[in-house]
């Protein structure tokens, strides 16, 4: 199957890999999984006390679609608030990235994760 | 051969998890003979064509069988329950925790001292946690407890796509 430019370019150069202190009470951590294809994606972000999204960071162990898509979500979602954030949908990664229909689920893999962390967060704040 | 019948009934195999591995190979060996599309070179077109749909048939009926985790989602399907390309927030977060400590421990293996027997020890451990998911299956089926059985075959799933790596990474240490 043949990859997009866009895709390929997060993929060859992903953006934002790495790790965040999970019990640093600023960080909210989304753990995912997609069964049917193994899939796992971690996304973390680390929150201001007002609320925006200072910093995100991600590991993805997928196709080259599933990196790419938690690659962009991490670019976007920064200096977002977190209802920003939380309005993201996966169409608008699909779009950006040209996926084909039988990678749309990367996306929204990359949604969900995007949705646990903020969940993480507001869990974490109470 | 009757390609309305279940995989397991076309191999007279009882329906289960556990499958006498030779018992289907020899079965599948006879029905290709029967159904082998060679024997109809000289038939019609109509059994032609049905010689061919019934070899491709017995094959995926093979390939279902034969595979633990095909075999697996194959018994949910026989209950009325279908696995979907679904991603799963849902999925117990502390399972998914342990995926990604596999993998990057997979990530750290050529990195170690005795990279071999990094990985020997990694797959241990996944066998371990492949069969502990499979003694849970067969234990929820049984008991027809079919959420928690899909919840089992979700996460061999992901035990599957780690050993499929494991396996390559394998390969790539014999080559280098």
């Amino acid at each position: 199957m043949a990859y997009s430019e866009e895709v390929l370019d997060h993929y060859e150069n992903p953006r934002n890999v790495g790790k965040m202190d999970e019990g640093d009470s600023h960080v909210g951590t989304g753990m995912v999984g997609a069964p049917a294809c193994g899939d796992v994606m971690r996304l973390q972000i680390k929150v201001s006390d007002e609320g925006v999204i200072e910093d995100a960071k991600f590991k993805t162990y997928g196709c080259g679609s599933a990196i790419a898509s938690s690659s962009l979500v991490t670019e976007w979602v920064k200096g977002m608030t977190l209802d920003e954030a939380s309005a993201l949908k996966n169409t608008q990664i699909s779009e950006e990235l040209a996926l084909p229909p039988v990678k749309i689920h990367c996306s929204v893999l990359a949604e969900d994760a995007i949705k646990a962390a903020i969940e993480d967060y507001r869990k974490k704040q109470g | 051969m009757d390609t309305a019948q279940d995989y397991f009934s076309l191999f007279d195999l009882t329906p289960g998890f556990d499958v006498d591995l030779e018992r289907l190979s020899n079965r599948y060996r006879a029905l290709q003979r029967e159904v082998h599309p060679d024997r109809f070179a000289h038939a019609g077109e109509a059994e032609q064509l049905q010689a061919v749909q019934r070899t491709a048939h017995l094959n995926d009926a093979l390939a279902t069988l034969k595979s633990p985790l095909k075999r697996a989602v194959y018994l949910l399907h026989l209950q009325g329950v279908e696995l979907g390309p679904e991603s799963s927030r849902a999925m117990d977060p502390s399972f998914l925790m342990e995926q990604m400590e596999l993998r990057e421990g997979l990530e750290a293996v050529r990195a170690a001292v005795d990279p071999e027997d990094a990985l020997a020890s990694l797959e241990r451990r996944v066998k371990a946690d492949w069969d502990q998911l499979v003694r849970e299956f067969k234990e929820r089926l049984e008991q027809g407890a079919l959420d928690g059985a899909a919840d089992s075959v979700r996460k061999m799933q992901f035990l599957d796509k780690m050993h499929q790596e494991i396996e390559r990474l394998e390969d790539q240490l014999m080559d280098d």
